[in-house]
């Protein structure tokens, strides 16, 4: 016998979620009202009085009478056991075959799997409807048979769900262990593989649950299985449809029934789900855990803004300019700083690079430049310039009027930067005629032009083509053409050659260059890569956590580092390891935006720290004409006030 | 395409050959007497004997199917019991009715689906949960109801549509249009949620994906993106649902034929169900498989226009 306590505790724990308790306690009323119907209802469920029927809900019938006068509630009380009945048929034998048939093929695969998911795909594409009712016939409308062949065509579908969720199960180290360690298939499926898909198998038993329901009184409701006067939620269904014209009333609490036994149903599974979820991750025993809030308050490193950029490498003719620029996201832990007080300019014709680990804010830097941060950041602090215009108050249409045109942009994985449905041609005609009003014919003559702009041989032919149909480098080559539909003054490059082969990626900052003599384009090139950076920007600006640490002439940078983590980064770039040598590396990671330290963002992993460093926000000081750094070391001789 | 084309057709020949074997070969399960368990408890002897001679239920069933084979093959599904006629003479005529039924509803579930979907992608908090009452609504509430309560409000109480029976479409386009109003939209009303839901997942999903960054980096406008890029998407999605739900869909299109009186296929298959009719619902089996493997044929055809590369996968 279980013991009452946890009786109690089990109870009093599901009694506290709404979610369960609100259709646990209607499917419960349901349950007792229908087999109790004997000794609960007011009426028997023959009982006729022609001279109340059709009467709308009254103290004497609660839900009223049907058309011959019999009480509409005591027929549902009475309808419902069968209704209970055949729904347990059906799902019980669904279960019964399909979860074991799921498990054994889920955790064995082999030929069994091959065979049983064949089967499945023939059995799952018979119109079901069509055997119920030719069995309907055969077995003199045994509403049991119906269900028995409800329950076996449901089969298929819950023998997938389960197998697909052992499959992911059983990849799982724990299970894959116990699996090694000699368990057989079928204890591990229970010991192991059952309790984690409980969840998912009741949510689909639900499920089960209401298409038996539908399906059951929708063959009553057309006068198949049960024989009237006998009452059947569905026969009732069909009683009222005849006299409609007198009265709506009786269809509605039988219908309705049905539907809220349904819904009842499919808000229990779901419940059930979330609350063996919940246990299995541990969350419900222990306290809510509260998100940790972000390691000191963001707006400290704000406070000291360097709007004034006097330090910057100069750019004439400046095309953007990005000055003290902070991008702050709002999260559950509060605002969030992602990259603190940015300034950079790009030049006509220049090519300036961001370079810096993965984390460090290069992407979110560009996505500022463009107006595209994500959902929940924006620019807190400091002034982004295109053109010589402040963007900082741009709507939508500014914006769009702008990116294309004006700037331009292309991001690193080609494969997934172009729409997969539409042709080359379709794509580049989109680009050219977003920006100029041209006739079909003559946006496929640029479409072409741009094509042999971007050096792809064949362009006719490419322009028939799909994104799938071409390599990653030519992905990224039409990439650079749809940009450069609008004739645009600057391009934002997001490490657009790190998805694709050493050779491409040269013929890639090759082309970019190439592009850029001819046209006059300013580049922000965004990398990892010294050599991309080495062959293609005069200036670098190296970032660590959301800030720039050095920036200058991209030679001084890289022939004569100045800040700790340039050298360091520098040090570790794989091709100017010496043979034979382990490709040095930087001990630590990047701390993620809100858990920068105060001081020097880098100090925790910088073998020459000293106090200095931890105490305050540094700030970028200007040692030599070309050199741009933010470190108390450089900062030694010839501080500049900033 | 044309090869998956070819696959389903072939894959329609074991299908069909499985589906009429299991309307014959379930007969073996029948306790006692088939003749009296068809004819039902009521039936009189002679009824009962009269039936077993009609289904030749005094043979084996095996040569019962192999019978019934050998004319299929020559579409000759054999006579109705109970009236005589050749089986696909009835159905024949009745095919146009469920075809409406079906197709009707599947462009319409398919349209209001999007459409609702794509704005309850836009909306706030009251919106996401009326979407998703609506999907459960969708899930539970019965297309008899549905149809129940259409007929009262349009018919009953505004007298503006038929509660019963078809119009030809030879006959008169307006009527017959007006006769598959309320049946379609009972039909239509669970297939709409489920559509819409898809439609607003998927949207989500794709706004996110990184070409969609790049189109709006590039300036392309949001309608562009919206109405172009993200709805071929979706159709690709929404179409490949709409081919899943199609059995489902005959099933509920047997229930509300009855309802509606519409001389379909259903409710030849409901009437020969409730009079032993065997050969009229091996019939309709017939007619309903066909049925699947054509309407999603074409299904595919659509989805392998919008993708061609989910047919060259």
């Amino acid at each position: 016998m279980p013991d009452v306590s946890v009786l109690r505790r089990v109870l009093r724990r599901v009694l506290r979620r709404p979610r369960i308790a609100i259709p646990a306690v209607i499917l419960l009323l349901e349950l007792i009202a229908s087999f109790g119907a004997r000794w609960l209802a007011p009426y028997p469920p023959q009982q006729a009085d022609f001279t109340a029927a059709l009467a709308g809900p009254s103290a004497k019938h609660p839900l009223g009478t049907d058309r011959l006068g019999r009480d509409v509630l005591s027929r549902l009380m009475y309808g419902g056991a069968d209704t209970f009945r055949e729904i347990a048929i059906a799902v019980v034998i669904t279960l019964v075959v399909a979860v074991p048939l799921g498990l054994v093929i889920g955790l064995r695969r082999g030929p069994l799997d091959a065979v049983l998911m064949r089967t499945a795909d023939v059995v799952m594409s018979i119109p079901g409807i069509i055997l119920l009712l030719i069995v309907l016939a055969l077995f003199a409308q045994s509403m049991t048979a119906a269900m028995v062949v409800i329950g076996l065509l449901s089969v298929p579908g819950m023998m997938r769900v389960v197998r697909s969720a052992t499959l992911t199960v059983g990849r799982e180290t724990y299970v894959a262990a116990a699996r090694v360690s000699g368990l057989g298939t079928w204890r591990v499926a229970r010991r192991h593989v059952l309790p984690r898909i409980t969840g998912l198998i009741l949510v689909n038993a639900a499920l089960a649950c209401v298409g038996t329901l539908l399906i059951a009184s929708g063959i009553n409701a057309i006068g198949l299985g049960v024989k009237p006067p006998a009452p059947s939620w569905g026969g009732m269904m069909a009683d009222a449809s005849q006299t409609l014209n007198e009265s709506v009333w009786p269809a509605i609490p039988t219908g309705g029934l049905i539907a809220v036994t349904a819904a009842a149903l499919i808000v229990l599974g779901d419940g059930l789900r979330d609350m063996l979820a919940e246990r299995w991750s541990g969350a419900s025993a222990a306290a809510p855990a509260r998100r940790r809030r972000a390691s000191g308050p963001a707006v400290a490193a704000a406070a000291v803004p360097e709007s004034d950029d006097a330090w910057l490498p100069a750019e004439p003719n400046p095309v953007v300019r990005l000055t003290g620029v902070t991008v702050t996201a709002d999260t559950a832990a509060g605002a969030v700083d992602l990259i603190s007080d940015v300034s950079l300019t790009v030049g006509q014709g220049r090519t300036v690079g961001l370079v810096g680990e993965s984390g460090c804010g290069k992407s979110m830097t560009g996505l500022a430049l463009l107006g595209l941060l994500p959902n929940g950041a924006r620019v807190s602090l400091g002034t982004v310039e295109i053109d010589g215009v402040d963007v900082g108050s741009f709507d939508a249409v500014k914006w769009r009027a702008l990116r294309g045109g004006t700037i331009a942009f292309v991001s690193q994985e080609p494969m997934v930067a172009l729409d997969p449905l539409f042709t080359i041609g379709h794509l580049l005609r989109e680009a050219v005629r977003t920006h100029e009003k041209l006739s079909r014919r003559q946006a496929t003559l640029r479409a072409r032009e741009l094509l042999t702009q971007v050096q792809i041989p064949d362009p006719d032919r490419v322009l028939k083509l799909r994104p799938s149909q071409i390599s990653g480098g030519m992905a990224q080559r039409v990439s650079i053409a749809v940009a450069l539909a609008g004739r645009p003054r600057i391009l934002v490059a997001d490490e657009p050659t790190t998805a694709l082969d050493v050779t491409v990626q040269r013929e890639i900052v090759q082309l970019l260059r190439t592009i850029q003599r001819d046209t006059g384009m300013a580049l922000l090139m965004i990398s990892h890569d010294w050599d991309v950076i080495a062959e293609a920007c005069d200036t670098a600006l190296v970032m660590y956590a959301g800030q720039v640490v050095e920036a200058g002439p991209t030679d001084r940078v890289m022939t004569a580092p100045v800040h700790p983590y340039t050298r360091r980064l520098l040090a570790a770039n794989p091709r100017l390891a010496a043979v034979g040598e382990p490709i040095p590396t930087i001990p630590g990671t990047v701390p993620p935006p809100g858990q920068w330290p105060v001081g020097c963002h880098f100090a925790d992993r910088c073998p020459d720290r000293v106090d200095r460093c931890t105490q305050a926000p540094i700030a970028l000081t200007r040692p030599g004409d070309d050199v741009v750094a933010r470190c108390v070391l450089a900062g030694e001789e010839l501080e500049v006030s900033s | 395409m044309w090869r998956t084309s070819g696959m389903r057709i072939v894959q329609a020949v074991p299908l069909l050959l499985f589906v009429s074997a299991l309307t014959f070969f379930l007969q073996l399960f029948v306790p006692g007497d088939a003749a009296r368990s068809i004819g039902g408890l009521n039936a009189s002897p002679q009824a009962v004997a009269a039936l077993r001679h009609r289904l030749h239920l005094d043979q084996p069933v095996w040569e019962r199917y192999w019978a019934w084979l050998k004319d299929a093959v020559h579409g000759d599904l054999g006579q109705s019991i109970s009236s005589n006629e050749s089986v696909s003479g009835a159905l024949n005529t009745r095919l146009g009715v469920t075809l409406s039924l079906v197709i009707a509803t599947t462009l319409l579930a398919l349209v209001v689906g999007v459409v609702l979907g794509m704005a309850g992608a836009r909306g706030g908090r009251a919106t996401r949960v009326t979407a998703d009452i609506a999907s459960i609504a969708g899930m539970t509430v019965p297309a008899f109801w549905v149809g129940l309560l259409g007929i009262w409000i349009f018919n009953t109480r505004w007298g503006l549509l038929p509660a019963n029976g078809y119009v030809f479409f030879g006959t008169s386009p307006g009527g017959w249009l007006r006769s598959l109003l309320l049946p379609v939209a009972a039909l239509a009303f669970a297939l709409v949620t489920v559509i819409a839901k898809q439609t607003r997942e998927q949207l989500a999903d794709v706004l996110s994906r990184d070409f969609v960054r790049n189109l709006r980096a590039n300036g392309v406008s949001e309608r562009s993106i919206l109405f172009k890029h993200a709805l071929r998407h979706v159709s690709v999605t929404v179409l490949t649902v709409a081919g899943n739900n199609l059995i489902g869909l005959l099933g509920a299109a047997v229930v509300v034929e009855e309802l509606f009186g519409l001389p379909g296929l259903g409710s030849a298959a409901v009437t020969a169900a409730s009079s032993g009719d065997i050969p009229v619902i091996q019939g309709v089996a017939v007619y309903f498989t066909l049925i699947v493997v054509g309407l999603n044929l074409l299904l595919d055809l659509a989805v392998g226009r919008l993708n061609p590369q989910a047919v060259a996968a």
